[in-house]
């Protein structure tokens, strides 16, 4: 396909590398190079990549402790306040008020997980804008491989010391096969 | 991982560990072979099979609405055992789903990368014993239609429910541990659905893998968070697996009947859901090993750690069934003591020993190596344990209820055929959502075995000599 002949715009270049260790040490050398709108893709998470791309910890884990907090809370007002206020109920004599909450625990806890667990599901998909169909990199035909045993690292557009003719170079400099422009698709 | 790049170079180990995928096999071998499962034509004997189970499990629908239609009165419980295979099927398949979020959460944390082999399988294999385990609490009512008094909202009387109710516990545990053993399934699927979306050839399922997968594309930034959310939802549902089983106990622990009011119960039903849960993922994946040619993938190594997995909990389960007759004679509580001496000398004796012999005595094979290496020996135990875990609930429930506090109540507890069907309908139920699994979705966790395999590895360098060729091998 001619996509250059539709005169769309340049999403990034795309370039293929052989194994997860060429395409780390390549991830190195874009990353002091000093580009910031860049990915590499591969089949399976690769170890200490966040590093070797210069990126910190997933933000993900302060918000799942939100969501954690948000169950306990809804746990502790779900029960404390039918038991204590709307319907006291008095079992085996014991009484009903904020020293018995012992037994009150397990719902609390069960509840702070439960939404633990859903912030930490939505979350991925959200921080990652998913569910998306569309992206120029599925019109790339070997990107098809990702998920099966091919490397990619992409560079966007948008990144400031993008260049269609420099940085193709850059890229094919550091070991990149196949090196393509690929074009926006919406 | 310096350290290993080093090992490779520098010295040699001296008992180098065992490479987690055998001979070699390079990732697309893995896509293709496990995917290959899905997309060719499924097998003459997953026909027979499925038409087998399936008819179990519509003719334990059949019972469970003749049970709805008539009354609990058409299974065999009484007064004073008001809980029987009801209550004995609901903990036996809660049990067994205890291995799959253990193998996908506590295994995880450990770091025991050997899990990516069968965490995808028993996680499923999870989901459908929790959803057998739940038919028993909703129709064991009797009147299905009051099932939602179990709902944490007030009653027409605008009675709510008692909140320090172990009962009330019960339900949230359960319903919590099946929607997050569902979310943290489904996570671990999204990857590798995204591989059956880049391989399919219509387009009417690429389009519903592409659905199921989100449009996953696989780069770092998406891995980052997906990472951090795979290890946070494995720290939630370490404190979750252990849990679920403990809350199940209080049921009984916090009653006053003798036999049932001991603080053991947690642990002990832990260990004994656990030991259940591998058996029955041991029991499931020798078959599926061999018929899908999983030999390299699913290897002896795994079998035989899973082996002595069932050895250690099992011995647990051992000590407790031992010191729970111990705390009997030490406690001087005349009725617990009459309560254990009738659990193995009374009526239901044979129910007891057979509990015994299965659940501590068989395990005690898998001390030796050659036993852990042989299918059929391992099968056999499996078996045993999945057999005695149902006969161990039996005898707490039936056993400590059929002799009660008054004599003039002492009543023996049969089965009807109801009982019976309606169980072997949730084998039937189990068997055939797992057949379905093993034919519409990757039974194996590809992107994570990638993970495992040294070249993924980003500090991997090949041995010279040109190890590295794949090599086709020998299982046919």
């Amino acid at each position: 396909m001619s996509a250059a002949a539709i005169r769309r715009p340049v999403f990034g270049i795309i370039a293929e590398f052989p194994s997860a260790t060429t395409l780390y040490e390549a991830a190195e050398r874009v990353r002091d190079a000093g580009f910031k709108f860049w990915d590499v893709h591969s089949p399976f998470p690769i170890h200490g990549m966040n590093k070797a791309m210069g990126l910190g910890k997933s933000p993900l884990g302060y918000i799942i402790f939100c969501g954690g907090f948000l169950g306990f809370t809804t746990a502790a007002l779900l029960e404390f306040i039918p038991s204590s206020f709307l319907f006291p109920l008095i079992v085996h004599g014991k009484p009903v008020n904020f020293f018995t909450v012992p037994p009150f625990f397990p719902i609390m806890f069960e509840l702070t997980v439960l939404i633990s667990a859903f912030t930490a599901f939505f979350g991925v998909f959200i921080l990652n804008r998913l569910p998306r169909m569309h992206h120029p990199l599925f019109d790339h035909e070997p990107f098809s491989r990702v998920t099966n045993d091919a490397f990619f690292l992409v560079i966007e557009s948008v990144d400031p010391r993008f260049s269609e003719t420099a940085t193709r170079e850059f890229l094919e400099g550091i070991g990149g096969k196949a090196v393509t422009v690929l074009y926006a698709n919406d | 991982m310096a350290e290993s790049d080093a090992s490779t170079t520098v010295f040699v180990e001296r008992m180098p560990r065992h490479p987690l995928v055998w001979n070699n096999h390079s990732m697309a071998w893995i896509s293709d072979r496990i995917a290959g499962i899905v997309e060719n034509k499924a097998p003459l004997w997953w026909w027979v099979t499925i038409a087998i189970t399936s008819s179990f499990a519509a003719f334990g629908v059949f019972c469970i609405l003749y049970l709805l239609f008539t009354g609990v009165g058409v299974w065999g419980n009484n007064i004073p055992v008001g809980w029987a295979w009801d209550i004995t099927n609901f903990v036996f398949w809660i049990g067994i789903g205890h291995a799959g979020t253990l193998i996908s959460a506590i295994l995880h944390l450990c770091r025991q990368k050997w899990r990516t082999s069968i965490n995808r399988a028993a996680e499923a294999m999870t989901l459908f014993a929790v959803i057998c385990a739940g038919i028993f609490p909703a129709i064991h009512v009797g009147r299905i239609w009051m099932v939602w008094f179990m709902a944490p909202v007030p009653n027409p009387n605008w009675i709510w429910p008692n909140f320090r109710s172990p009962l009330m516990w019960d339900v949230f545990a359960v319903s919590t541990y099946f929607t997050v053993s569902v979310l943290f399934w489904y996570l671990g699927l999204v990857p590798d659905l995204a591989t059956m979306r880049d391989r399919a050839k219509g387009r009417v399922s690429r389009t519903i893998y592409w659905i199921l997968s989100f449009g996953w594309r696989g780069g770092n930034r998406q891995w980052r968070h997906y990472e951090m959310a795979y290890l946070v939802l494995a720290g939630i549902s370490t404190p979750l697996v252990l849990s679920v089983h403990s809350t199940v106990s209080f049921d009984f622990a916090t009653s006053l009947v003798p036999g049932w009011h001991t603080t053991i119960f947690p642990p002990y039903f832990v260990a004994g859901a656990i030991f259940g849960g591998f058996a029955m993922v041991l029991t499931l994946m020798l078959p599926a090993r061999s018929l899908y040619k999983l030999h390299d993938v699913f290897t002896w190594d795994h079998i035989d750690v899973m082996c002595k997995l069932l050895l250690v909990t099992g011995s647990i389960v051992g000590y407790a069934y031992c010191m729970e007759f111990f705390v009997a004679f030490y406690g001087a509580n005349p009725f617990e003591r009459f309560a254990f001496l009738n659990r193995y000398f009374g009526a239901y004796w044979w129910a007891s020993w057979t509990m015994f012999t299965c659940n501590v005595i068989m395990p005690q094979l898998m001390w030796v190596r050659a036993f852990r290496r042989n299918w059929a020996i391992v099968f056999f135990v499996s078996m045993c344990a999945n057999a005695g875990m149902w006969f161990e609930r039996f005898v707490i429930f039936v056993i400590s209820l059929h002799r009660d506090f008054l004599p003039s109540a002492w009543r023996m507890y049969y089965p009807t055929w109801v009982d019976v069907f309606t169980f072997i309908g949730t084998h039937g139920i189990f068997l055939t959502l797992f057949l379905l699994f093993i034919r519409f979705l990757p039974m194996v966790a590809m992107s994570e075995v990638k993970s495992v395999l040294p070249e993924s590895d980003p500090h991997y360098h090949p041995p010279a000599g040109g190890g590295e060729e794949p090599v086709e091998e020998a299982h046919a």
